[in-house]
C-alpha cells in the first residue's frame, strides 16, 4: 500500500518538476528571443513616455541637462501656463485647420484616384501607381524645399504659368492667409498616393459579383460607385482617416522648411511649437507639457473615430 | 441561385457594361494621366533647377528649361559644403538602422507568435499601444537621456532609438502566425534548437516580408528628420535631410540651384529603391495598411 502510493507521489512530482522545468525552459527561450528588442524599446520608447509625463511637471531647462533627476516639481504649473499661452492656441487652431482640410482632400483624392485606376484600366498600370506614390516615398524634407522654390513669387514655376495668362501671382507662402493653404495642397500632393494604395487594395476585394448585380439593376457609374464601392471601403475609409489624422496632427517638416511658422505664426504647428520650446528656447518641461497636449489629442481622436465611424454605418 | 441568376441575362446586358467600360476607362486615363503631370511635375522641376546656371534665376522673367545647362551646382555641393558626409551619414545609420530592425523584429514577432513565456501578453499590449503614440513625446526624454550618456552627436546616439520599430514587430508576429507549426515541429524533431529552427527555417521562410520590412524601415530612416535635427547638432554629424534643411533655412536659402541638386541627391536612393523593389512596397503596405 505505502509502497505504490509513494512510487506514485514519486511520478506526480517528477511529472511536475518536468513540467515546470518545461515551463521555465520555454519561458527562457521565449524572453531570449524577446530580450534584444525588449531591452531598446524599453530604453528608448517606454521609459521616455513615462519620463515625458513626468518632465511635464517639472521646470526642467538647460541647467537640468547635466544633472536630471534634480530639476523642480512644479506641479500643475506648465499646463496652466499653457492655458494663457496665445502662442500655443494659435499652433493648435493651426493644426486643427491643416488637420480638418487636409484630411478629407486627401482622402478623397486618394480614393478618386484609386476608383480611376480600378475601373478598366489596365495598360501602364505600373507606370501610374508609381507616379502617385513616388512623393510618399520621398522625403519631406526634399518636397518642401522643392515646393518652396515652386511657389517662390520671383523665381517659382506656379507664379510663371499665373504670369503667362496674365495673373500676377500672390507670394504665397509669405501671405498669412494663403500659407497654410499652400502647405496643404503639398500635404495632400504627398499623401493621396497613400490612400490610393491602400483604397485601391481594398477596391481589389470587392467580389466583381457585386458590381454585376449592380448593373443588372440598372446602376450608373456614380451609383455603383455609391452604393457598392464606398460601403464595401468603410472598415478601409474607417482606417485611413485614423492613420492620417494621426500623422496630419503631427505636421511638422513643411511649416520648418517653408516658413519657419510664419508669416505671424500662421503656420506655427504644435509640433514645431513643441520643437521651439524645447530646443531653441530650452524649456523643457514646458515642451513636455506641449507634448503630452498633442499625445492627449491624438489619443482622444483616434478613440472618437474609431467609436463614431463604425457605428456610423 | 449561381445557376439561376447566372444564364438568364448574359447576352444583352453584358454588351452595355463592356460599352460603358471603355468609355469608363478613357475617362479613367484622362484623369490619371493630368493627375501623373501633377504628381511628377515638382521632380521635374527639382531636376531642372538642379542644373539652372544662377544667372537664370537672377533674370526678370524666370524660365522654366536652363539656359545653360551646368552641373557646377553639384560641384559646389562637393566643395564648398560637405554633402559626401552626410550622404555617408544618412547610408551608414539607414543600412544599421535597417539591420537592426530585420534581427530584432522577426525574434520579437516570432516569440510573440510561436513560443509560450510569461510576460507575452504585457510585450504584446505595450508594442501595439505605442503604435499610435506621436513621435514628438519620446523626443525630448530620449535627448536628455543621449546627452547623459554622451551620445549626442554619435552615431550610437542617432541608431540606437530606431533599433527596435514596433511596426516592424506586428509586421512579422502576422506573418509568424501563419508559419505552420508542423514545420517547427518537423525540426524540433530533427534535434534543432530554438535559435537554429529560427534562423535557418523560419527566417527563410519569411524572406519576402523581411523584403517589405527591410525597405519601408530603410525609407523611414533615410527620410527621418526632427529625431537627427535633434540629436545631430554638428555639421560632421548631419544626416541629409537636416543639411538639408539647414542649409535651406540658413545661409543658403536663396541658393535655388544649390538646392534643387541636394534635393536630388537626397531624393535619388530612394527613387531608386523604390523603383527596383516597388512592388514589394506597395503590396506590402495593402496588406498591412500601414507606412514605416
Amino acid at each position: 500500500m505505502a509502497v505504490p502510493a509513494l512510487a506514485q507521489r514519486r511520478t506526480a512530482v517528477e511529472a511536475s518538476s518536468s513540467a515546470s522545468a518545461r515551463a521555465w525552459r520555454e519561458n527562457l527561450t521565449g524572453w531570449a528571443f524577446a530580450a534584444p528588442f525588449v531591452i531598446l524599446f524599453g530604453v528608448f520608447m517606454v521609459l521616455p513616455i513615462v519620463s515625458s509625463f513626468v518632465l511635464s511637471f517639472t521646470s526642467f531647462g538647460l541647467r537640468d541637462l547635466a544633472s536630471p533627476l534634480g530639476t523642480t516639481f512644479v506641479g500643475l504649473s506648465n499646463y496652466i501656463d499653457l492655458l494663457s499661452d496665445r502662442k500655443f492656441w494659435s499652433s493648435l487652431f493651426n493644426t486643427f485647420y491643416f488637420v480638418v482640410i487636409g484630411v478629407p482632400l486627401t482622402l478623397a483624392l486618394g480614393l478618386f484616384i484609386a476608383n480611376a485606376l480600378n475601373r478598366g484600366v489596365n495598360k501602364f498600370k505600373t507606370v501610374f501607381r508609381v507616379g502617385y506614390y513616388l512623393p510618399v516615398i520621398t522625403s519631406i524634407v526634399a518636397i518642401a524645399v522643392v515646393w518652396r522654390f515652386l511657389l517662390n513669387p520671383d523665381v517659382g514655376l506656379i507664379n510663371m504659368l499665373l504670369g503667362s495668362v496674365g495673373i500676377s501671382g500672390p507670394a504665397w507662402l509669405a501671405d498669412p492667409v494663403l500659407a497654410m493653404p499652400s502647405i496643404i495642397a503639398m500635404a495632400v500632393w504627398r499623401n493621396l498616393g497613400f490612400a490610393m494604395v491602400v483604397f485601391l487594395a481594398g477596391m481589389q476585394a470587392i467580389p466583381a459579383s457585386l458590381y454585376e448585380a449592380a448593373s443588372i439593376d440598372g446602376a450608373g457609374r456614380w451609383q455603383s460607385f455609391r452604393f457598392v464601392t464606398i460601403p464595401m471601403l468603410r472598415p478601409t475609409i474607417l482606417f485611413m482617416t485614423v492613420i492620417t489624422t494621426i500623422g496630419y496632427l503631427q505636421l511638422f517638416e513643411e511649416p520648418f522648411v517653408m516658413t519657419g511658422g510664419g508669416p505671424l505664426d500662421k503656420t506655427l504647428s504644435v509640433t514645431m511649437y513643441m520643437y521651439q520650446q524645447g530646443f531653441a528656447f530650452f524649456h523643457q518641461g514646458y515642451a513636455s507639457a506641449v507634448a503630452y497636449v498633442l499625445f492627449l489629442i491624438v489619443a482622444v481622436i483616434a478613440f472618437l473615430q474609431f467609436k463614431f465611424l463604425r457605428s456610423d454605418t | 441561385m449561381t445557376a439561376a441568376s447566372a444564364p438568364a441575362p448574359a447576352a444583352p446586358p453584358r454588351k452595355a457594361p463592356t460599352e460603358s467600360r471603355t468609355g469608363t476607362a478613357t475617362w479613367s486615363y484622362i484623369i490619371l494621366i493630368i493627375g501623373l503631370v501633377f504628381m511628377v511635375g515638382p521632380f521635374v522641376w527639382m531636376l531642372l533647377g538642379s542644373i539652372k546656371p544662377e544667372s537664370d534665376f537672377l533674370q526678370a522673367s524666370p524660365t522654366f528649361l536652363p539656359s545653360n545647362p551646368t552641373i557646377s551646382t553639384y560641384g559646389r555641393l562637393f566643395d564648398q559644403l560637405d554633402f559626401p558626409r552626410f550622404f555617408f551619414n544618412s547610408a551608414v545609420i539607414a543600412v544599421t538602422v535597417t539591420v537592426g530592425n530585420l534581427i530584432f523584429c522577426p525574434m520579437l514577432g516570432y516569440a510573440l507568435a510561436k513560443l509560450h513565456w510569461r510576460g507575452k501578453n504585457l510585450v504584446m499590449a505595450l508594442v501595439l499601444a505605442t503604435l499610435m503614440v506621436p513621435a514628438g513625446i519620446t523626443l525630448i526624454p530620449n535627448f536628455i537621456l543621449l546627452s547623459n550618456l554622451g551620445l549626442v552627436n554619435t552615431y550610437p546616439g542617432l541608431i540606437l532609438p530606431f533599433l527596435a520599430g514596433a511596426f516592424g514587430v506586428f509586421l512579422m508576429r502576422q506573418f509568424m502566425l501563419g508559419v505552420p507549426n508542423e514545420l517547427l515541429e518537423a525540426a524540433r524533431i530533427d534535434g534543432a534548437n530554438e535559435f537554429r529552427l529560427f534562423f535557418s527555417v523560419v527566417m527563410p521562410v519569411a524572406t519576402p516580408v523581411l523584403a517589405t520590412l527591410g525597405i519601408l524601415t530603410f525609407l523611414g530612416s533615410w527620410n527621418s528628420f526632427i529625431y537627427p535635427l535633434v540629436v545631430a547638432t554638428e555639421p560632421a554629424m548631419y544626416t541629409l535631410p537636416v543639411a538639408l534643411a539647414t542649409f535651406a533655412t540658413g545661409q543658403y536659402q536663396a541658393d535655388h540651384g544649390m538646392l534643387m541638386a541636394g534635393s536630388v541627391i537626397l531624393v535619388l536612393p530612394v527613387l531608386i529603391v523604390f523603383i527596383l523593389f516597388q512592388r514589394w512596397i506597395t503590396e506590402g503596405i495593402a496588406t498591412t495598411g500601414l507606412k514605416g
